[in-house]
Parts: C-alpha cells; sequence; structure tokens
C-alpha cells in the first residue's frame, strides 16, 4: 500500500492562531536578545557565579530533544520496521527544526553574538564546542538529505544508508553535547564520562515526547487519521526509553553518592538545595518520569490521544527541570579550590550561588521554542511531510 | 708567537667583547629578575612568568593587591556578583584544626589551562612565556572558559564601560581576567599587586621566571615546600603558594 503524503490545508483558525502566538513569542525573544546585547548581561539574572543560565537550559534541551526527534525515521530505516516509515518525515523534520531552535538561542545568548562570523570561522579543535559547529552544522546537512532520500521517490533507494549516516551522526551529536559537560574537570556537577550516554538515552526520550506531541496534534487539528496502534506503539517505546533514562540517572548518582568528596554536592542536588531537590525529584523524577509512565502503561488510557499529549508534555517539563538541576544546580555549589576547608570571600567562595532568571533570557529561551515550533507549522503547510491517514493498516504493509 | 696563539688569543678578545656588549646592552641583562623585552620581539618560550605567594606573610583584611589591581587595570573594584574581580583575597578556615590562612587568588596561568582547551575561537591563549590571556577581538562571549576555570578567576564584562586604561582593553561581552600585568611584565616592571603587596611591608608575593635557577622564585621553589591549588588536577599553575 502506498503512502499518501499531504500538505495540510492550514486554513484554519486555530493554524492562524497557532502562528500568531508563535510568532509573538519569536518577537518577545528577539526583543530579549536585543535587550541583553544593548544593556549587556546585567539585564538577565546570570552573573559570574552563574554564568550560564536558562537560555542554556532551553537551548541544550531542544538540541538534545532534536537529536532524539530523529528516532522514529531511525527506527524505519536503521532497524528496518516499514511500520514506522510513514512517520519518519516528520521525524527528520522535527529533528531540523528543534536544532534551529536551540542553536539560535545560543547564538543569540552569546556576550558578543554579533561575533557570529568569527565563531564560523575560528576554529580551536581542542574545544568541543569549535566541534560542536560543526557536528550540528552536519547534522542538518544530513537530515536534510535524509528527508530528500525520503521524500523524492527516484532517491527512495538511498534512504537506508542515508538513514544509517543521520543516525551515526545523531549518536555523535548528543555525544557532543553531553560531553559539554561531560569534559569539565573542574566542576563537581560534570567532569564524568556518564554524561554522554546519559545524554543520548535523554534525547530518545525528550525527542520522543516532543515527537508524539507535534503529531498528534497536527492529525488532530487537520482532521485526519491516526490510528490508535500507531500511538500504541510508540507510547510503549517512550516508557521503555523513559525508564533508559531513570536507569542512567540512578547510576549516576549511585557512583557520586559513593565517592566522598562527592557527598556535599549530592546532598546539595538531592536534599537541602532548595530548588534543586525540588526540581529533581518533583520535576524530573515524578512529574517527568514516574507520572508519565504509569499513565502511559494504563491498559485503558495509556494509548488514548489525551493521555499520550498529556504524558508526553509532562516528559518534556520534566526534561526541562532536568536541564535546570544539571546547568544552574551544577554551577549554584561553590567550586572547590581547597577541599576540605571552609572559605570565604568577595567573589562568593564558599557560598550557594542564587539564581533569579530575569525575563529577557526567559523570552529568549521560550522565543527557540518557538522557533522550532513555526518552522514545523510552515513546513507542513508547504511540503509533503504528513500522511494523508496514519492507520494500521497502511503501516504494517510497509 | 705562533699562528695558533695569534687566533686564540683574537678569539678572547671577542669573546670578551662579546660579553661586554651582552652586559651593557639594555632589556638583555641577566641580573633582574624581571626582564623586559622590545615591542618586536615576541614572548619567549625560555621564560616561565610565574608567582610565589607565602600565605605566612599573607595578611587577613588586607587587600592591598586588590586595590592595586583595580587601580592598574581600570576595574571597578565593586563586589556585586556581576562585577569582576581579577584577583580576590580568600579566608581559609580548617574546620578540624582552626587553622586560618589568607591568601589571594588570581588566573594561576597553567601551563595546561582547561579555558584554552574550550575555548571555540581559540581567543583564550597561552602566550609562550606562559601568560594565559583573552584575545577580546575574538572572544565572542560564550563563557565556557568561566565553567572549565578550577580557580573561578575570570569574569564576563556584564555591562557598558567607561574610562578604561589605554593599555588594559576590555569590553562589554567578553570574558578578562588576571594577565599577570603583562603590559609592566613587558616593561621589565612587576605586576601591581606584587609592588602594592611589597609596599604594604608584607612582601607575600614573589614574581619571576620559573625557568631561570638564578631567579629570586627559582631558588625560593626549590629550596621550600611549595603548592599548586587544585594540583590534583595536573595543569602545571603559574602560581605557587606556600603555607597552605
Amino acid at each position: 500500500m502506498k503512502i499518501a503524503y499531504r500538505e495540510i490545508e492550514g486554513r484554519s483558525a486555530a493554524y492562524w492562531l497557532l502562528l500568531a502566538v508563535l510568532g509573538a513569542m519569536i518577537a518577545a525573544g528577539l526583543a530579549g536578545a536585543w535587550t541583553m546585547e544593548h544593556h549587556g548581561h546585567i539585564v538577565t539574572g546570570m552573573t559570574n557565579q552563574i554564568v550560564w543560565g536558562i537560555p542554556h537550559v532551553f537551548a541544550v534541551f531542544l538540541i538534545v530533544a532534536a537529536s532524539g526527534a530523529l528516532n522514529v525515521a531511525s527506527i524505519a530505516s536503521v532497524f528496518g520496521r516499514g511500520f514506522y516509515k510513514p512517520l519518519a518525515p516528520l521525524s527528520g523534520l522535527l529533528a531540523i527544526a528543534l536544532l534551529v531552535g536551540g542553536l539560535a538561542v545560543l547564538m543569540l545568548d552569546l556576550g558578543r553574538a554579533d561575533r557570529l562570523v568569527v565563531a564560523m570561522t575560528r576554529y580551536n579543535f581542542t574545544s568541543i564546542f569549535a566541534l560542536n559547529v560543526f557536528l550540528y552544522t552536519g547534522f542538518l546537512a544530513v537530515v536534510a538529505l535524509y528527508l530528500w532520500m525520503m521524500m523524492e521517490r527516484r532517491m527512495n533507494r538511498y534512504t537506508t544508508p542515508a538513514g544509517y549516516a543521520a543516525f551515526v551522526w545523531r549518536l555523535v551529536l548528543t555525544t557532543g553535547t553531553g560531553s559539554i559537560f561531560g569534559f569539565l574537570v573542574a566542576r563537581q556537577a560534570y567532569a564524568s564520562a556518564m554524561l554522554a550516554p546519559m545524554f543520548i538515552a535523554m534525547s530518545f526520550s525528550y525527542g520522543l515526547a516532543a515527537y508524539l506531541v507535534v503529531l498528534v496534534v497536527a492529525y488532530a487539528w487537520s482532521g485526519r487519521e491516526l490510528d490508535a496502534a500507531v500511538l500504541r506503539r510508540l507510547k510503549n517505546l517512550l516508557i521503555v526509553l523513559i525508564a533508559a533514562v531513570l536507569y542512567f540517572v540512578a547510576v549516576f548518582h549511585l557512583t557520586n553518592l559513593y565517592f566522598a568528596r562527592q557527598i556535599a554536592f549530592e546532598r546539595f542536588i538531592l536534599v537541602d538545595g532548595g530548588i534543586y531537590p525540588a526540581l529533581f525529584w518533583g520535576g524530573q523524577i515524578v512529574l517527568g518520569s514516574l507520572v508519565p509512565m504509569a499513565m502511559l502503561a494504563h491498559p485503558h488510557l495509556g494509548a488514548a490521544r489525551g493521555t499520550v499529549v498529556a504524558a508526553s508534555l509532562l516528559v518534556i517539563l520534566g526534561g526541562l527541570a532536568q536541564m535546570y538541576v544539571t546547568i544552574i544546580g551544577g554551577q549554584a555549589f561553590p567550586l572547590e579550590l581547597f577541599p576540605g576547608m571552609e572559605v570565604s570571600s568577595s567573589f562568593f567562595d564558599g557560598r550557594i550561588h542564587p539564581y533569579t532568571p530575569g525575563l529577557p533570557e526567559v523570552a529568549l529561551g521560550l522565543g527557540g521554542v518557538a522557533i522550532a515550533g513555526i518552522v514545523v507549522a510552515l513546513a507542513v503547510k508547504l511540503l509533503r511531510f504528513l500522511p494523508e491517514r496514519l492507520d494500521a493498516q497502511l503501516a504494517e504493509s510497509q | 708567537m705562533s699562528g695558533s696563539d695569534a687566533g686564540r688569543r683574537q678569539f678572547l678578545a671577542w669573546g670578551a667583547g662579546a660579553v661586554a656588549t651582552l652586559t651593557l646592552a639594555p632589556g638583555v641583562l641577566l641580573l633582574q629578575p624581571a626582564h623586559g623585552r622590545a615591542p618586536a620581539e615576541a614572548a619567549s618560550g625560555k621564560v616561565r612568568w610565574g608567582m610565589l605567594i607565602d600565605t605566612n606573610q599573607c595578611a587577613t583584611g588586607c587587600d592591598a593587591c586588590v586595590t592595586a589591581c583595580n587601580r592598574e587595570n581600570g576595574l571597578s573594584g565593586g563586589t556585586r556578583e556581576t562585577d569582576s574581580q581579577w584577583i580576590r583575597k580568600m579566608e581559609l578556615e580548617d574546620p578540624r584544626t582552626g587553622r586560618k590562612t589568607s591568601l589571594p587568588m588570581m588566573c594561576q596561568h597553567c601551563e595546561k589551562p582547561p579555558c584554552v582547551d574550550v575555548c571555540p575561537t581559540g581567543a583564550s591563549f597561552k602566550r609562550a612565556d606562559g601568560i594565559v590571556l583573552v584575545d577580546k577581538h575574538i572572544c565572542i562571549g560564550c563563557r565556557y572558559c568561566m565553567m572549565a576555570c578550577p580557580y573561578k578567576a575570570r569574569s564576563l564584562v556584564h555591562e557598558n564601560l567607561a574610562d578604561q586604561k589605554p593599555d588594559v582593553p576590555r569590553g562589554k561581552g567578553t570574558v578578562e581576567a588576571c594577565t599577570l600585568c603583562v603590559p609592566r611584565v613587558d616593561r621589565g616592571e612587576h605586576p601591581a599587586c606584587v609592588e602594592a603587596c611589597a609596599a604594604a611591608g608584607h612582601g607575600a608575593i614573589v614574581f619571576g621566571d620559573l625557568n631561570d635557577p638564578a631567579s629570586e622564585i627559582a631558588q625560593r621553589v626549590a629550596k621550600y615546600p611549595s603548592v599548586q591549588v587544585r594540583a590534583d588536577l595536573g595543569m602545571n599553575t603559574g602560581v605557587r603558594y606556600q603555607g597552605i
């Protein structure tokens, strides 16, 4: 059975409202970036102690989710599951959209965003940041090529090799993203080879959650058929991926708890660090992992559209909470220059660093999400990304 | 007098002349602990500038080094969380013994600086003579170096600046840190904090070429025990401490 892809009509009031809301969010994000550029980072909550803030929470989340959004396409092309083939183009599109959104935030947060051309022309190859510039731009190119192979009938026979290339690339990319933190030898929250594979597991989970939200919303709003069997497979996969993340998180913290020098930091993140334990247990673990797993595993309601969307949104919020704890919590804990000593200074040594995000940086972070959203919304209207109908019979025949 | 004798005398005369010239030529003197270099001359890899800080001489409550640094480099001296602090006084207390220590902390000018490793554009760099600097023209303000520095030595300029020192370029949105007063060092002078500490009567900081066996700093680190902060990280810092 042939898959018939078709553009969405995109004339409904809901569609225009969506574009308007996303457009307003992007405008607010750009205004935030301009304020930061004009006045300096003084207008944000970021300081010389909390060096990376909310923009990085959103940017790293979007970049990690981007590589994970490619899951569905990879399952179709790399693991040869024809069932997922009709779902693959949207998977590639979402991967590109999320990455563009994340990179926009990262670039606009720079102290000298006007020097983007310097970042693109001068490279220090011992820097994982510099390597990531290639990994990110390369990912966009490889996935675009992959989409072309999938969507252009004459090129279909090259879909599998392109899918392999994209799959390998996304693994390397997320390794690079995790290593931004993993390679930071001096900070107790980071400096771990665990971060790269943990980020890969997180990308699988966050990316699939983002994919499911977009899939269900796109089909519901365009009035197309989305078979429960398709959703059931995908939501079962999401349960497994959430569990995989929990496994890595557990091993990461258990390892730290075993090392005497890491116990103070673990206490901070897991017990008495104020907002960070609250976000870790309440956000990442309970609301972002256990609750969605229970919802999706429910025998009757698990595969219902509403359940899948709600659970996926919880996974996304849990992912943002995780990034907040990882990135900001990791910096809030004081850097240890003299292990075992009590220290103080005018530069806030030995103190927990406070952080209150400013409006411009929150607007910038949300603007990145909106950029990803508008790329998808426009692309599905202009190009044939979505199958006209998505029922189990069609999927099984692939 | 044989021909070979004449040759030998001629050689000795040239040698004596050359030594005399070396000793007399300005800027090539071996007897000074710090020596300048001509503007066109590249920093030498034979030199490793460093500091030795004797915490037994460093007084609690004294911040002469900090104020001198601020004055020299045109820093505001503010201590908000967004203000740049190139050097700070740290007070240490061992909770087990109650022993207290006071010391200045700044860029440690590592031989293997993590800030240089992580900098995506190469703006963070180490000069041949061991001084770690930021090229303000190619710093994009990503702050990855601040994340990587084990000593929290770097600051981002968070707002517009006025009244900058011509010798010390700074810029909003770029990262900065202790330069070891590189313009002074290149003129053959000592960093401002070193002079201020001596003027305050403490003389806790010795500055010089760690690679020159005749220098005071090299002789002192050879004779007395000194440590590097976070030596476990293997950065081989240019700044060493005594008494901690």
